[in-house]
């Protein structure tokens, strides 16, 4: 039996830490690099007495989120606790939702390999994020400033069938998430976590195979990696004729493989109940409609209005929508040059090259989509070449400083004075008599793309390089 | 000035008036606290700075700063409320060495009113028990008779009052940890409307159930720190933001129109025939002051003690679990931390921490809630719960306020009931139904049994309608045959 | 019946160590008080939702404001093992 026999079975959780400025039931704050037990206070060290109490914030942004991912908001939905023993959990129980979920029933929808794919939003779950264990060998050390960080539990159904779907799907999530500025989606500090339930089972079987939970996966190319690795074991392993044991598996990035965690003994017992010191979250239609009403246009919507109203291919609506603040950014430089094709390239060659290199977000980029727009427009109107305004970019890059200015203080500004590349043209066909001979004699071929070069550079590259080319075929022949 | 019989209010407006300073005051009080407490038990920490609390008191008064009401009356605060930069340890192991940085909500409020803490009182562990006996501090007098329990889980503060160690305590309440030991020892003792005060810094025995409550010499007395430490707190999800009456300034006597419902289930249990002859005094008083008496019934009470217990479980199991040796309070003695286990490092801490009672409701808790049990144990109660609360609900169609014993005895002696777990939660069926329904109720003391002890009348009124409870309360305690009657030890 | 094997299983859960003679105890009390408490599977409940909050409380919400009353060394202070500000407890790896 070969694996093309199996298929596998993927379903995954996604934490998405809301970024509120403080936590889901304290005021600590939430910021990443603290020091150590700095963002904490009595009720997120669990000290007796102290009591949670819900941050609005984390509510609106779960509910965003929800109605993002097409879910039904409940307009009652109850926390539980969730009781386990464990040195990073302060109170002995993590405040959850358990029968009762803010969100159900959504949809994401992404393309794979061009094909269309849907996945099913099982369901999305506001609870309290857990502290950091630092292993030291001998001893452990907790810091709980991670401690109360309100989370979003995200759960797909059992929907895909690949790591590329799986990864996708990740990907999707995260953007969407990024759109809604509700999570800020960095997967190496933990703001998105990715746990993916995998099984394997005959294709001619109906019932599902025994899952396995994979964690740890902290960025999509593990997920992808993690699965595939994931997928090749547990088909290896029925076709040993042995069975699947129910376990958590951590992904090793460094030896490329997943390895037992934790066995799942007789399952887990958490001893779900109703959180008695908070009252079920209650909202009401007009606030969830209100929330939809503001909804930011998704990246979906987005893509498609790009390939409509811009004539962009998918590659480039792709890229253009993959983060909000880039499909703003070319939005936003189409309008003021009119020219949405020319600021889908510049934006895409030129601005996200030096981006990469410079390791920088498109917000933090000192050159305004404004002032891309005005050297797109530069160029439309001939008063610089393109080639010109390569240069000028750059300068815009480094200082800043808008297109008008860096063309007139260089004196950029392209020749299009016929008399004067009349001039520029008959000093370089002068200084080259040997040359022209030779091409009006047919000995030597190619020379014209020469003699446009030598003008332009005698140009400074300011030339019109239409009427350079016009005005050396006239000189040529006569 | 005679501080051991003076309201709160003349103790406050002496100490405003400056006829006597704050620092007088305490330190008269703490020198009687010191000295009574030898023999009673009933202080577990004392606080060493209630001096210079009294002397910034003074020091406002003579800037001539306003004060609240409380100005210079020194409180004792039962265990289980956190009082900042004082031990809190709720009478057990675990929180040995447990000192909060923060303060109460309602010891806040005391404090901003002007009261000083002179120290914390005694009480069984987590609040777990009836009787006082269960605390790591050993157990506690009843101040009229030193073979008898002050009853729990507030004997400390029931002790302290009743031999007025200081002008006032503060108590909780779970299952009638205020009401039954106030009933006890004599004292005036109030469970609010679950809402009503803040629990945020309350260490959490079982969260639905819990109230802070005064304990008082008289109903005026406990009207007042009612007043004062009630409220809305943007720390506590579950505290009502209903405004707080004035109750001191309604408090009255006039009981005409007043429909007073004896509960019928209460007249058919086997009291003892001091209790039920208090009962019926209590009644015919009522009567004669004009009140309308008519009979109410709760079909379900029977449950009660199920249904208390039950939930009251399920939530400590949870509520405990923070003692873990990781974050403050005790942790085992293990001599190697690296070759400790996780699991054995908790369940060596816990089992050595917790004391027996303690650790059978959180084995109960723990059962009832785990996975097969949870739908007929913790659920169920749930649903019976909410039919109970409709049960009192018709009944307050039909009356006022409801009039119980608040125990069907008077105290027991000390050691006698401590064996039998089943027994001593079956004496809690008046007191913990109050506490299901989250009814303001209270005791008050009313007779004496022919054994020389205390026996208080339990009044319970509608939701938030504290000010008809502390009425009647108050029109008993005018007409109370135990009125004046002092312990031996005062 | 609760039996001894029972008792240690949810002692186990509970995280409680307790002795043969304690499970013995806790055998035969919980079994006795639970027997008495299951004289509510008597109560017809059907349709009755479950009352978590007796009392009729307004919902109240934190705005998302953040306020740091104490340090970390405030936090850590009751600790009974530390190093630094950080917690410190056996290896759990």
């Amino acid at each position: 039996m070969s694996s093309n026999d199996f298929e596998a079975v993927i379903g995954i959780e996604i934490h998405v830490q809301l970024n509120t400025k403080s936590k889901i039931f304290s005021s600590d704050s939430t910021t990443f690099d603290s020091g150590d037990n700095e963002n904490t206070s009595p009720v997120s060290v669990g000290m007796p007495g102290t009591l949670p109490v819900l941050n609005k914030k984390a509510v609106e942004f779960a509910v965003k989120t929800g109605l993002a991912l097409g879910c039904n908001v409940s307009q009652k939905s109850v926390f539980a606790r969730k009781n386990y023993f464990y040195p990073d959990l302060p109170k002995g129980y993590q405040i959850s939702q358990h029968d009762k979920p803010i969100c159900e029933g959504g949809s994401v929808s992404f393309v794979v390999d061009g094909v269309k794919k849907t996945v099913s939003i099982t369901r999305a779950h506001m609870e309290e994020d857990a502290g950091k264990s630092l292993h030291h060998g001998d001893c452990t050390l907790i810091n709980y400033n991670r401690a109360g960080i309100p989370l979003l539990e995200v759960v797909s159904g059992p929907d895909m069938h690949s790591p590329a779907e799986a990864a996708q799907y990740c990907r999707t999530v995260r953007q969407i998430v990024r759109y809604l500025e509700v999570c800020d989606g960095n997967m190496e500090e933990g703001s998105l976590r990715c746990d993916c339930n995998v099984s394997v089972k005959r294709k001619n079987e109906s019932t599902l195979g025994t899952k396995v939970e994979i964690k740890n996966v902290n960025s999509f190319r593990f997920v992808e990696k993690a699965i595939e690795y994931e997928i090749e074991r547990q088909i290896e392993v029925l076709e040993r004729g042995e069975s699947i044991i129910q376990e958590t598996r951590l992904w090793d990035p460094d030896k490329n493989r997943t390895f037992t965690m934790r066995v799942k003994e007789d399952a887990q017992d958490y001893r779900y109940f109703p959180e008695p010191d908070l009252l079920p979250v209650t909202i009401t239609q007009e606030s969830i409609d209100k929330i939809r009403q503001h909804l930011p246009e998704l990246p979906a919507n987005r893509r498609e209005r790009f390939k409509s109203d811009f004539g962009l291919s998918d590659h480039d609506a792709d890229l253009l929508t993959s983060e909000r603040e880039i499909a703003d950014y070319f939005e936003e430089t189409a309008s003021a040059c009119k020219n949405a094709k020319a600021a889908a390239n510049w934006i895409m060659s030129e601005l996200l090259r030096e981006l990469n290199q410079g390791s920088k977000q498109i917000q933090e980029s000192s050159l305004k989509p404004s002032d891309l727009g005005a050297l797109i427009r530069l160029i439309d109107e001939g008063t610089i070449s393109g080639k010109i305004a390569k240069t000028v970019f750059q300068e815009m890059w480094v200082t800043g400083k808008s297109p008008q200015e860096i063309v007139k203080e260089k004196g950029l500004v392209q020749i299009t004075d016929p008399q004067v590349i009349e001039a520029l043209v008959e000093q370089v066909l002068n200084e080259n008599s040997q040359q022209v001979a030779a091409h009006k004699s047919g000995a030597k071929k190619n020379l014209f793309g020469y003699f446009v070069g030598a003008v332009m550079k005698a140009s400074k590259g300011q030339a019109n390089p239409d009427l350079v080319n016009k005005i050396i075929q006239e000189k040529l022949k006569s | 000035m005679d501080l051991v019989n003076s309201s709160l209010t003349d103790i406050s407006n002496a100490v405003k008036d400056q006829k006597i300073s704050a620092e007088e005051v305490a330190s008269f009080f703490f020198k009687r606290m010191k000295d009574l407490n030898q023999s009673l038990n009933a202080v577990v920490f004392e606080d060493e700075n209630f001096l210079s609390a009294a002397r910034v008191i003074d020091s406002k008064i003579s800037k001539g700063e306003e004060l609240g009401p409380l100005a210079g009356v020194p409180f004792g605060i039962k265990d289980m409320l956190c009082v900042r930069n004082l031990p809190a340890t709720a009478g057990s192991k675990i929180l040995q060495g447990f000192v909060p940085p923060y303060d109460s909500t309602a010891v806040a409020k005391l404090k901003n009113a002007g009261a000083v803490i002179l120290g914390k009182l005694n009480q069984d562990e987590f609040a777990m028990g009836s009787s006082n006996e269960t605390s790591i501090q050993g157990a506690v007098q009843n101040p009229w008779n030193n073979k008898y329990v002050p009853g729990g889980s507030s004997g400390g503060s029931a002790a302290a009052q009743a031999s007025r160690m200081m002008a006032a305590t503060l108590g909780t309440d779970t299952g009638g940890s205020i009401r039954q030991p106030a009933s006890f020892c004599g004292v005036v003792g109030v469970k609010p409307t679950y809402g009503r005060v803040s629990r945020y810094g309350v260490i959490a025995y079982a969260s639905s159930l819990d109230q802070v409550g005064p304990m008082t010499s008289t109903v005026e007395d406990a009207a007042l720190t009612l007043e004062v430490i009630s409220g809305f707190d943007a720390k506590d999800s579950t505290s009502s933001q209903r405004a707080v009456p004035e109750w001191t300034r309604a408090l009255s006597k006039d009981l005409k129109g007043i429909r007073v419902g004896l509960l019928k289930e209460c007249m058919r249990s086997s009291l003892h025939k001091d209790v039920e002859k208090s009962v019926e005094n209590s009644i015919d008083e009522l009567k004669k002051m004009g009140a309308e008496i008519v009979e109410v019934s709760l079909p379900l009470i029977e449950y009660a003690v199920p249904v208390y217990y039950l939930i009251a479980a399920c939530e400590a199991s949870s509520n405990l679990a923070r003692y873990d040796g990781v974050k403050y309070g005790y942790r085992s003695d293990f001599k190697n931390l690296s070759s400790v286990d996780l699991e054995t490092f908790y369940s060596q801490t816990r089992g050595e921490g917790f004391g027996a009672e303690v650790k059978r409701r959180i084995m109960m808790g723990t059962h009832a809630l785990s996975s097969g049990y949870y739908d007929s144990y913790y659920l169920k109660a749930g649903k019976v719960r909410r039919l109970f609360v409709n049960q009192y609900k018709d009944a307050f169609k039909q009356c006022d306020v409801i009039l119980s014993p608040v125990t069907a005895a008077p105290a027991f002696k000390l050691g006698e009931r401590i064996a039998d777990p089943l027994q001593m939660y079956l004496n809690d069926i008046f007191t913990t139904s109050t506490n299901l329904a989250g009814l303001p109720g209270m005791s008050v003391p009313f007779s004496l049994s022919t054994d020389g002890l205390p026996i208080g009348i339990q009044i319970t009124a509608n939701h938030f309608d504290e000010q008809r409870m502390l009425n009647v309360a108050w029109a008993l305690e005018s007409v109370a045959p135990a009125k004046g009657k002092r312990p031996h030890v005062f | 019946m609760i039996d001894k094997k029972t008792i240690q299983n949810i002692a186990k859960l509970a995280r409680l160590k307790i002795s043969e003679v304690e499970a013995d105890d806790y055998s035969q009390q919980l079994t006795q008080v639970m027997d008495y408490f299951e004289r509510i599977s008597k109560i017809d409940t059907s349709g009755v939702e479950p009352l978590v909050t007796p009392a009729e409380i307004e919902v109240h919400w934190r705005e998302d404001v953040v306020e740091q009353e104490h340090t970390a060394e405030d936090m850590v202070a009751n600790a009974p093992a530390r190093a630094g500000n950080l917690f410190k407890v056996p290896p759990v790896v």
